[in-house]
């Protein structure tokens, strides 16, 4: 007997689907992230290459997708932070969507920085 | 029942939530930064070689983010394979813990060695 | 139940039938002004199908036993008004979810009992002897803190609506951690820290992802969600102190 979207259809429930999603993308990204950096121990020209490869302007759109990631998780965790350990709030609708606005912000900074 | 662990497994989480919460905040603000008129090795490297500063502020990151991102995904996994309902779960709930101390190790042993390369 | 059928004629009622393996099967049944779900399914079972399986007592929100899943959302099936939840004509029951299947809409409710005496959501007497009334202060934090729980009648729809109980059986819910955190906010209580203790034991109130979906669907309008995050809180202060 699944249960449709229905009664998961509001507010704090999408903010949790972004929150688990962008977090299981942030983790799978982070080992790709951190060998890429290492590259430079042995051959700063290694690094080059793929930094090169980078500037396609589809790469810089999922970069910015990932940007726009990191902030929605951060923004989300500081929601959850507060949510927790500060008194209830009521406005926990008008945080969620404060917490979206500024991963849109953060995504089109560095978009308008990276072309 | 594992007792006490799911609630040390959350003072965790937490904690490494908010040591990472300004360092990402410093790392967003960054990439924008840096992220103007391209990126190259020499340039990157320009600013965090010998900086202890860039060490330190890394090296704590990769250490939060190391287990922030482990207790995530056991949780995920706990809560999200196929075998949540099944007969396998404490034999699951063992396999989701050995991948997340896994992936939490690799995290420490690649994000070390970058910060080493890049300082 | 003698109003005059309503102009739309008739409803369809889709039920569920049998136990974890069992079906929907259609019903039609006349439509009435200020029809509840509850209502139609009344209907059928006195001049359908006598055999249908349901609970309900009070039929005015005071009991919380008719709880049901009205298409896809739990709900006490006394207080949903057929109009507003029909959608061109047809309504869909089922059993509430995260829940042992009895027969057809009643479902075995010891799960969620259980839980309850595992979060330790009884009121544990002071030392004996003691003489007179408690006094507290209506206007005290812990006082307001406490109504989180007082208002609940254990109807069961946060725990069917909840996706973490869905998804780790062992969590103990909504229902049970909000009792909890009314006990451990009781200045009459004499075992708060272990209530507090209990609460924390496990897939408990740590296992709570903030979905809030608890304090969308409550019908009493209480916040499980803010509950948990009391208890949350007072236990990661606790174990940080080296509380047992």
């Amino acid at each position: 007997m699944t249960v449709t979207i229905g009664p998961r259809n509001h507010p704090a429930y999408w903010a949790f689907v972004l929150h688990r999603v962008s977090g299981l993308a942030l983790a799978l990204f982070l080992p790709v992230h951190l060998y890429v950096l290492a590259l430079a121990i042995d051959d700063a020209a290694r690094l080059d290459r793929f930094l090169a490869w980078t500037e396609g302007p589809l790469v810089k759109a999922a970069e910015a997708g990932l940007v726009v990631l990191l902030a929605a998780h951060m923004a989300g965790g500081l929601r959850l932070l507060a949510l927790e350990f500060l008194p209830w709030h009521e406005g926990q609708k008008a945080r969620i969507a404060i917490g979206a606005g500024f991963a849109v912000a953060v995504g089109l900074a560095f978009l308008l920085n990276a072309f | 029942m594992n007792g006490r662990l799911e609630l040390w497994l959350f003072v965790a989480q937490r904690i490494s939530a908010a040591v990472l919460a300004p360092l990402v905040l410093v790392h967003i603000a960054t990439m924008i930064y840096v992220v103007q008129g391209g990126l190259s090795a020499a340039e990157i490297l320009s600013r965090t070689q010998g900086s202890l500063w860039w060490a330190g502020f890394y090296g704590l990151f990769v250490a939060a983010a190391a287990v922030h991102g482990a207790i995530g995904l056991r949780t995920i996994i706990r809560e999200m394979a196929p075998w949540t309902g099944g007969s396998l779960r404490l034999a699951a709930g063992v396999a989701a813990g050995v991948a997340a101390g896994v992936f939490g190790l690799s995290i420490l042993v690649l994000g070390f060695r970058a910060v080493g390369a890049l300082t | 139940m003698d109003a005059a059928p309503s102009p739309e004629g008739e409803l369809t009622v889709e039920i569920w039938r049998g136990g974890a393996d069992g079906r929907f099967r259609t019903y039609r049944v006349p439509r009435r002004r200020n029809q509840t779900v509850l209502d139609a399914v009344t209907y059928v079972q006195r001049h359908i199908d006598p055999s249908l399986a349901y609970r309900f007592a009070c039929r005015v929100g005071v009991c919380g036993s008719c709880a049901m899943t009205v298409n896809g959302a739990p709900r006490w099936t006394c207080r949903t008004r057929v109009e507003r939840v029909a959608r061109r004509g047809r309504v869909r029951v089922a059993p509430l979810r995260n829940l042992p299947i009895i027969r057809d809409l009643a479902v075995d409710m010891t799960p969620f009992f259980d839980k309850w005496a595992r979060a330790k959501g009884h009121f544990v007497p002071s030392a004996a002897g003691t003489q007179g009334f408690a006094e507290v202060a209506p206007d005290s934090p812990e006082r307001r803190a406490a109504d989180a729980g007082v208002e609940c009648i254990g109807c069961g729809i946060c725990y069917a609506v909840c996706d973490v109980v869905a998804w780790n059986p062992d969590y103990v819910g909504p229902a049970a951690l909000n009792r909890a955190w009314t006990l451990v906010n009781d200045v009459r209580d004499g075992d708060r820290a272990g209530h507090l203790a209990a609460a924390a034991a496990g897939a408990g109130c740590h296992a709570c992802h903030s979905h809030q979906s608890c304090a969308e669907y409550c019908p009493t309008g209480l916040n499980p969600t803010a509950s948990i995050a009391g208890l949350k809180r007072m236990a990661f202060v606790a174990a940080l102190k080296g509380a047992p």
